[in-house]
């Protein structure tokens, strides 16, 4: 059967719990000084990114290529893209070349579902539009698992941009099918129409979230994607929503701080509590390439892919 | 379990599996001159249960504590795709790591020695051992690879169409291991 990451909506419970498990193990191989396993070998990964993310792509080349998959890079930039070529057309391409996994970024929600009608291996979603970015929230539940020990019945508290944020809808997903309570925090223009569908809880004061959760993840302000005056000024999102030592300073003793990156340092965190022991934004990092070989090597290990949901 | 009701014939029973495990950890004591940087590595799940009890027994006549560990292989396994991806067992090392050391690998059954030849590849990206010996509590024949065992609890011979299962007290809640008959299940 052909299997393929585009959503966390379609992880059950023991597919989430086996690639936060395989992370775990596949972790203790990142601390030795030979980081390579064979287990991809003659498999070829493709990375089709058609919006730029420097962290993102490296982070599954990198863990591709600890898996010995041959990773072939293609960005939408100065390639057949610019001169026109539609989606499917590079599927084709793509598909003549023998790749096993597409691995696709792209700023057009739907894209990877399109995708994987057209291809022959598995489709990866490494981020559409504002839909989603499984592999970050399955890497922001790892990491949460590490420094707490559990996902089951932790309070955690998403704030920011969730309207924009792709990384927002899959976590709270994922973190649902988990049995953690999410709470999303933003001003109303910053949440999306459909919100009172998402299986969570919402709320416009960040003051009063913040005393009882145990992680709070704040979202980038995609400044980019500000054309229309969704808040007054940046000050004042900062004041209402930003993450500053004082409300730090009322978290509870265990609360951790988590950020996708890139940060805007003193929008929506304060320098300070970024690089406070408490924030795990550069454990992250590492645990994105854990969790990314985790998902490659249970789509393409073995026979069939173990995980994912049917096209 | 369909293979605890069997009563299938069980070819060790518990007593059997505690004098083969006594006779291997003489014999490494003997053949490493009383294990002197001997480091036991059993393969997950049982082999690493063996390698535990086989440490207890040379720490017990010899007052010695040999460095235990386990190591996975699925990652290094030839046949990884004749199945969907399985999960993953636990790799701990001893803190010393293997470089230098006699290696002796553990595992519950010697069949094909395809898992043993995944294990030599693995233990190739830990370290280098300055030497790889192998112990098993079952060697039921039909070799694929040129690959022997240097400590066997018990030779069996089988037929391709049996399969030998091992029941350990820490896993399974008993100690036995078990022919099965092809049919039986």
């Amino acid at each position: 059967m052909k299997r393929h990451l585009i959503s966390t909506g379609d992880l059950t419970r023991d597919d989430a719990l086996l690639i936060l498990d395989t992370a775990e193990e596949l972790a203790r191989v990142s601390q030795r000084s030979i980081k390579k396993l064979p287990t991809l070998r003659g498999r070829t990964v493709v990375n089709l990114f058609f919006e730029d993310s420097t962290r993102t792509r490296i982070s599954f080349e990198a863990a591709a290529k600890r898996l010995s998959a041959d990773v072939i890079n293609f960005s939408a930039k100065g390639s057949s893209v610019s001169k026109g070529e539609s989606l499917k057309d590079t599927a084709l391409t793509l598909e003549a070349m023998g790749a096993d996994a597409v691995v696709i970024r792209h700023s057009a929600s739907g894209a990877p579902h399109r995708l994987a009608s057209w291809v022959r291996g598995s489709v990866v979603n490494a981020g559409d539009g504002t839909h989603e970015h499984p592999t970050q929230a399955l890497l922001d539940a790892f990491s949460i698992r590490r420094r707490l020990g559990r996902l089951e019945g932790l309070k955690i508290a998403i704030v920011g941009d969730v309207l924009h944020s792709r990384v927002a809808r899959s976590n709270v997903l994922l973190l649902h099918t988990l049995g953690a309570e999410v709470t999303l925090v933003a001003p109303p223009t910053l949440l999306p129409v459909a919100v009172g569908t998402w299986p969570c809880q919402v709320s416009y004061d960040l003051d009063a979230v913040l005393p009882k959760s145990d992680v709070v993840m704040m979202l980038r302000v995609q400044l980019e994607r500000m054309n229309a005056a969704y808040f007054p000024s940046a000050r004042e999102y900062s004041r209402r929503y930003g993450l500053d030592r004082d409300r730090f300073a009322r978290l509870h003793d265990d609360a951790i701080v988590m950020h996708p990156g890139p940060m805007n340092r003193g929008m929506e965190i304060s320098a300070e509590v970024a690089d406070s022991p408490r924030s795990t934004i550069v454990e992250q990092v590492a645990n994105g390439v854990t969790v990314r070989m985790a998902v490659l090597y249970l789509l393409l290990g073995g026979s069939e892919p173990a995980i994912g949901g049917a096209e | 379990m369909s293979d605890a009701r069997n009563p299938a014939r069980a070819v060790l029973e518990g007593p059997d599996i505690h004098r083969a495990l006594t006779r291997i950890a003489h014999e490494i004591l003997e053949r490493t001159r009383g294990a002197e940087s001997v480091v036991l590595i059993g393969i997950p799940t049982r082999g690493a249960t063996l390698a535990q009890r086989i440490a207890e027994r040379i720490a017990q006549f010899e007052g010695i504590k040999v460095p235990v560990g386990a190591i996975d292989v699925t990652m290094y396994r030839d046949d990884l795709r004749l199945r969907p991806a399985r999960p993953l067992g636990r790799t701990e090392l001893p803190a010393d790591g293997v470089d230098g050391r006699t290696v002796v690998l553990v595992d519950d059954v010697l069949y094909s020695g395809r898992t043993v030849r995944a294990a030599l590849d693995a233990l190739n990206d830990v370290g280098r051992p300055r030497a790889v010996q192998l112990a098993t509590l079952v060697d039921r024949g039909h070799r694929e690879l040129p690959i022997r065992a240097d400590y066997v609890g018990k030779n069996l011979p089988t037929s391709k169409s049996e399969k030998v299962k091992v029941f350990l007290e820490e896993t399974d809640g008993r100690d036995a291991v078990v022919l099965i008959k092809e049919g039986d299940r």
